[in-house]
């Protein structure tokens, strides 16, 4: 036998050492990091300091003024208690509702497929265009939802337009837009989970509130939190619905993060408060994505050891 | 063109003959209205010409922003004629009103030199002013070397013009004689009464004449009309916009303030005296009878076409809104009327607030002569008139657009009573709001305790010092107060 040796192709000239390549095979990340830096350390800057666009002479550092005003100021606080109460409210019965609609659509059939698809249309349709939708349907002169809420006795009934009312009505938007989203994830964590567990349970004649408490609840648990993760991150952020249905009213029932922000940018052009909001807004937001991705990773882990 | 009908046509431009001579005239040589038409922009176009280098900046091109209106739609069908004066090309951008004003303050404080002029309105130059991003156009105004001859500064309403031209002093009165033109008025609006005459013969009831007549008139006419429709339409959503049109006009007419200038120029806000409080509590009590049940999310919108639909009685806005309703396919077109309102008994004629549909030019054009010979050219008084009888260019800013017969014509013809209501409040038409840069975040906290009022959640005395408590506040903050 002949050995054949192989005539491999000469590496070209250019050769990136061991100890510098993962930072060359970073670096896109890294230039990436960069645009979404820059304009956060800019925030950041504009945060610290006294700027209005309309008085632009009077531009100065403050050093943390903005931030020290907030905690005298109670429209701060109203701003804080109204986006916590939106997110919470929205994120709890969005889950509740996800979580029953997909456990009734569970079983694949064609016709729970096609259920499945149709219920996904709402989270199709823009935000703003599904609160202009809202706004018209619960119009009290002519919106079908003003006239249903008639027929059950609710004859004055104003929806976004009274301070008592206007939070459940952008939470029924919001529920109706984004709930098919919460829906589908878990639909997929249920088709997903092994059959053996839920097959053993048959053979014992388990109860089926039993199986799905014990059984179906913590096997879906990683799939939940992400759902959950990523709507109350949306949620906590919200703009759309609110602006385009109440700009924030009435009152200040609705001045939530990003309205307030907004505003304070756009109208007011007070750089300085609407970045100091924003700001105060992404710590929230970091610091609720914390404590979900570590209970991910923990019960990521778990499950893990289990197998 | 014929000897006989150039020298007509040249007459009429000298105002030697006014609109209804001049189409007799042309008639009588056998023209059609058409070729007449093509005549007359002829004449003009030569006109304008005649006296003035009208093609200095030939072959530059400027861009552009605007809004979705019928005054853009106005200019925007006479573009050509400026194309072929000046040999100058316009590009343009239109955005819708909802985003609009976000776009300008995007494209202005990132120092962008994309658009060379802009619409706005005079509020809106309090902020860009002092921002540096708006150029005071008496430099050009002035200058007779760039402003042709014909231009006719003077025949400007002095309430309208006055009211775009500010010192950039805060509470510094508006057209003072330091005063920098911000921009240039094109076409505004007085806040008025708009109202369904069907509705009102119905309801057995006259045109209120102050404030306590229109609480009343509004509820009887909610009362009676039934099929709920309701009394009277103004806006409500929590916006500057809210306070602007007829709350402002008739809290002005009882010679209310929104803010006191001190004598070293310190503000301090003025709606929690006597006199506002009582004010404040008749307009709380009609919204409350009277207008419509979802008024916190009310825009000019809403408040328009529910009085197009037949769904509301009347409204106390924009003159031009009703001017709108009562045509197109409107179910309520022609059935309009108008009327100016004077909402305190003791006040001799109604003093409406107004907005003003401005061009201003961008700080960041890279050609301001050549953004002027647009400017001078959409604010004259020929694209004025044009606009005024071949477009829905209403209210015009320019007297001699006023006094135009044809244009008198066809609004007596086809909008009765808006003429009277115009020459009734005209004299009276001023921007009422203290110049200042915080306009916007006091307006948008008085709109936010406005609704707060009606909607029971603070008694009007309570809600009035608490909004001047924080008004007081932010202007302190600011250096201003």
């Amino acid at each position: 036998m002949t050995a054949v040796v192989s005539q491999r192709p000469k590496p070209s000239g250019f050769r990136i050492s061991k100890k510098v390549l993962p930072y060359v095979l970073s670096l896109p990340a890294l230039l990436v990091c960069i645009g979404i830096l820059i304009p956060f350390l800019t925030s950041v800057v504009y945060s610290f300091q006294r700027y209005r666009l309309s008085q632009p002479w009077a531009r100065q550092f403050n050093w943390g003024d903005n931030y020290i005003s907030f905690f005298t100021d109670p429209k701060f606080w109203n701003t804080l208690k109204v986006s916590l109460l939106y997110a919470g409210t929205t994120v709890v019965l969005e889950l509740l509702l996800g979580l029953a609609i997909a456990l009734l659509l569970q079983k694949r059939s064609t016709l729970n497929n096609f259920i499945s698809i149709m219920l996904l249309m709402p989270l199709m349709t823009a935000p703003a265009l599904a609160a202009l939708m809202w706004k018209l349907m619960t119009n009290p002169g002519f919106g079908v939802l003003s006239y249903l809420a008639s027929l059950i006795g609710l004859q004055d009934f104003r929806w976004a337009s009274s301070p008592s009312t206007a939070l459940f009505t952008v939470v029924l938007v919001d529920i109706w837009v984004y709930t098919p989203f919460i829906m589908i994830l878990l639909l997929a964590g249920l088709r997903s989970l092994p059959t053996q567990p839920f097959e053993a349970a048959a053979l014992d004649g388990v109860p089926r509130s039993f199986v799905f408490f014990r059984i179906t609840l913590p096997m879906l648990t990683p799939y939940i939190l992400t759902a959950t993760l990523f709507r109350l991150l949306d949620s906590i952020q919200q703009f759309d619905i609110i602006y385009a249905m109440t700009q924030g009213g009435p009152g200040d029932t609705l001045t939530v993060f990003q309205v307030e922000a907004y505003l304070n940018f756009f109208q007011s052009t007070n750089v300085g408060r609407s970045a100091a909001l924003m700001i105060i807004l992404w710590a929230i937001t970091y610091f609720l994505s914390n404590i979900f991705i570590k209970n991910w990773l923990r019960l990521r882990e778990r499950a893990r050891g289990q197998a | 063109m014929h000897e006989k009908e150039k020298d007509l046509i040249d007459a009429f431009l000298r105002g030697q003959v006014d609109r209804r001579g001049l189409i007799k005239g042309l008639g009588a040589m056998g023209l059609a209205a058409g070729t007449a038409g093509t005549l007359l922009n002829l004449g003009q176009t030569r006109a304008l010409a005649a006296d003035f280098d009208w093609q200095a900046h030939k072959g530059k091109t400027i861009k552009l922003l605007l809004n979705k209106h019928p005054y853009a739609d106005a200019m925007i069908a006479d573009l050509e004629n400026f194309k072929k004066l000046t040999g100058m090309n316009v590009v343009y951008d239109v955005f819708p009103e909802d985003v609009y004003f976000d776009k300008v303050t995007a494209a202005l404080s990132a120092s962008s030199p994309e658009y060379d002029a802009f619409m706005t309105g005079a509020y809106m130059t309090w902020t860009y002013g002092p921002a540096g991003w708006i150029t005071d156009l008496n430099e050009w105004i002035k200058d007779p070397a760039k402003t042709n001859p014909n231009y006719a500064w003077d025949d400007f309403l002095p309430g309208v013009k006055s009211s775009c031209a500010w010192n950039g002093k805060p509470g510094g009165a508006l057209g003072s004689e330091d005063a920098k033109q911000w921009c240039i008025p094109w076409a505004f609006e007085q806040n008025n009464i708009t109202y369904n005459k069907g509705m009102f013969d119905k309801a057995g009831v006259g045109v209120p004449g102050n404030m306590d007549e229109m609480i009343t008139t509004a509820a009887k006419l909610q009362k009676d009309i039934g099929g709920g429709v309701y009394g009277i339409g103004v806006r409500g959503s929590r916006s500057w916009a809210t306070i602007h049109p007829g709350f402002l006009s008739a809290y002005a007419n009882f010679n209310e303030k929104d803010l006191t200038v001190s004598a070293d120029g310190k503000l301090a806000a003025a709606m929690n005296t006597a006199g506002s409080k009582a004010f404040h509590a008749k307009w709380v009590q009609m919204i409350q009878e009277s207008g419509p049940k979802d008024w916190s999310t009310y825009t000019w919108y809403q408040v328009g076409t529910d009085l197009g639909a037949g769904a509301s009685a009347m409204i106390f806005d924009a003159d031009c809104l009703g001017y709108f309703m009562n045509g197109g396919d409107n179910k309520m077109a022609g059935k309009l009327a108008y009327a100016a309102f004077t909402a305190n008994p003791e006040a001799k004629a109604s003093t409406p607030n107004i907005w003003i549909w401005s061009l201003a030019m961008s700080n960041f054009s890279k050609d301001k002569d050549a953004t002027w010979y647009f400017l001078q050219w959409a604010s004259g008084p020929e694209h004025g008139l044009f606009g005024a009888t071949k477009m829905d260019f209403v209210d015009p800013v320019r007297q001699s657009v006023w006094k135009d017969e044809m244009f008198r014509e066809k609004l007596n013809k086809s909008y009765p009573g808006y003429v009277e209501m115009f020459d009734a409040s005209a004299a009276g038409a001023s921007i009422k709001f203290t110049a200042q840069p915080l306009f916007f975040d006091l307006t948008t906290e008085w709109a936010a305790t406005l609704q707060k009022m009606v909607a029971k959640e603070v008694p009007v005395d309570e809600g009035l010092d608490k909004l001047a408590e924080s008004i007081n506040g932010q202007l302190k903050e600011a250096g201003l107060g």
